[in-house]
């Protein structure tokens, strides 16, 4: 029973970070028909930046943690608006050079992090709770496991909230079902594309600095890693869909981890099996919009 | 063919031509439209009308001068020109099933002062549907939802494309009165290949063959002409069914 509570609990740990990778990739494609496959570059600069502000204020304590967060958010949001504006906003509806320019950038910025921060993956400290275990019905849970839930859980609270109360949320669940209907009641799409870039730029960043408490370090490639399983959740949930890359994230991850656990480390393994399944049984994913 | 003076022209359309992925749909079409009533543009099926209106609103690739109120707009961006006071109600309606009623009507107020009262006192069943999703509306109700983004506004022009296409006779007749009641405050260029509705509602005719205008003037001068009529709409003088088989409706007077 301890067993499966701790791998429940640290699959819903792992979900939530694919969370914080999904909803961004999910909402650009469900508004903009854009793979972005320069979206864990996002996290990887959030992470390093984060943890550089966080080292320089006072190395594991929690307002130097909260920082790093705040950091890696605007940090995450302002490096996506201007790989909004500077590239992806001449290349719309030109779906091959979009591929092309987001996975040269990815591939480049990978290259620029090991420049500055080296190959070696850079250890971070966090503040000493999250490095200890809650006993919770037997198991021992590390507390950052508990961090990440509620994060994720905030922000998607908060995007849901935004989405369904502002005046650009509005625009955005529109702009997903309808774009061009949009731009016939006049208003400027392009400004919310650049918005939903700048929130999925945030919550990406965000998941860089929680990353790097999950994995201990950070390194040029942690962004690159989690956009797999990122891609992935996104596609099992269904291109577009808030909710269901929230569900995806949580069931691929717990997969992962039972699998990891009970069947000898295929945890990956299992999860691009689930990928093939949804893709031949229900090609639009769980909450996908029918194609 | 009749030509307008310029000076109560709304808006003027000169050797436009329109392009869909590399392809030619539209090709120097030159018409105006008065700044009152209803100018209707017809032609059969596929000849272009709505391609040209999507043309003038930047919705497809153009080339060509279209000017608003003597402002040139062709190089305007589509939601430029809407702000600049056109609105459109556009073919198979397009409303956003996934938002409710009073979200699309939110999302097409461009004011801080939206006529909520015209749009109340025309479809007061959108009133008692608010919180519905638009998607599981009836057509009809629909285009209700898609006329009243419309007319929200304070529009200097009114582009509908083919309001009536797949409703009932009962709601066709509520939807040409509709567009009766704003034709009185706004000018209305109009795709429909209902007869019995252009005949309710158009002042004058713009037709359409092969992508080029082939006829303007007064809808009279059209509508009184079976032979005019069968040449140009391929509809039968009397039975007035379309070439794409589209039943007219009756339309209350």
């Amino acid at each position: 029973m301890s067993t499966i509570v701790l791998l429940l609990i640290t699959g819903l740990g792992l979900g939530a970070l694919y969370f914080l990778v999904a909803s961004g990739l999910s909402l650009i494609y469900g508004l903009m028909g854009v793979l972005n496959f320069a979206h864990g570059s996002f996290l990887t600069i959030g992470a390093f930046i984060g943890w550089e502000v966080a080292r320089r204020l006072s190395d594991g304590s929690w307002w130097a943690l909260a920082a790093a967060m705040l950091t890696g958010a605007v940090v995450g949001a302002l490096v996506a608006a201007a790989t909004e504006f500077f590239l992806i906003r001449r290349l719309y509806n030109r779906h091959i050079e979009q591929v092309l320019v987001t996975v040269g950038l990815a591939l480049a910025s990978v290259a620029l992090f090991e420049g500055i921060w080296g190959t070696d993956p850079t250890y971070v400290t966090s503040p000493s709770w999250l490095g200890q275990t809650t006993e919770i019905l037997g198991a021992r849970i590390p507390n950052n496991r508990f961090m990440l839930i509620v994060v994720a859980v905030l922000v998607l609270v908060a995007i849901v909230l935004f989405l369904k109360f502002t005046r650009y949320g509005l625009i955005i669940r529109a702009g997903v079902e309808n774009r061009l209907m949009v731009t016939a009641l006049g208003i400027d799409v392009r400004r919310a594309f650049t918005l939903v870039f700048a929130i999925g730029g945030a919550a990406a960043g965000l998941g860089g600095v929680l990353a790097s408490i999950y994995y201990g370090y950070v390194s040029a490639h942690i962004g690159g890693s989690l956009l797999i399983f990122a891609f992935i959740v996104t596609v099992i949930g269904g291109l577009g869909s808030l909710a269901g890359a929230a569900i995806a994230s949580v069931l691929v991850a717990v997969l992962q981890q039972f699998a990891n656990f009970y069947l000898g480390g295929t945890g990956d393994l299992a999860v691009v099996l689930a990928l093939a399944a949804v893709l031949l049984l229900r090609p639009r994913g769980l909450l996908g919009a029918k194609v | 063919m009749s030509t307008n003076s310029s000076t109560t022209n709304v808006l003027t359309v000169r050797n436009l031509y329109g392009r869909i992925q590399g392809q030619q749909v539209v090709e120097d079409v030159s018409f105006n439209v008065l700044d009152t009533g209803v100018t209707a543009l017809l032609g059969r099926n596929g000849v272009g009308k709505t391609s040209t209106i999507k043309s003038i609103l930047g919705l497809i690739d153009r080339s060509g001068e279209v000017t608003l109120g003597g402002r040139r707009i062709d190089r305007l961006p589509t939601h430029k020109v809407v702000q600049l006071g056109v609105g459109y109600v556009p073919e198979d309606r397009e409303v956003f099933g996934k938002l409710t009623v009073a979200e699309n009507l939110k999302l097409a107020e461009r004011s801080a002062h939206p006529n909520r009262a015209l749009v109340e006192e025309l479809f007061p069943d959108l009133v008692q549907r608010q919180a519905q999703l638009a998607g599981t509306l009836s057509g009809g109700q629909q285009q209700m939802v898609s006329l009243a983004r419309a007319l929200l506004n304070q529009n200097r022009l009114l582009l509908v494309d083919e309001p009536t296409k797949g409703l009932s006779p009962k709601i066709v007749g509520e939807v040409a009165q509709a567009l009766l009641a704003a034709a009185k405050t706004v000018p209305i260029l109009l795709v429909e290949q209902n007869l019995q509705v252009i005949r309710q509602l158009a002042d004058r005719v713009v037709v359409l063959s092969g992508g080029r205008v082939v006829f303007t003037g007064e809808a009279s001068e059209l509508l009184d002409d079976p032979e005019r009529i069968q040449r140009y709409l391929g509809v039968h003088s009397g039975s007035e069914r379309s070439s794409a088989g589209q039943t007219d409706a009756t339309v209350p007077a």
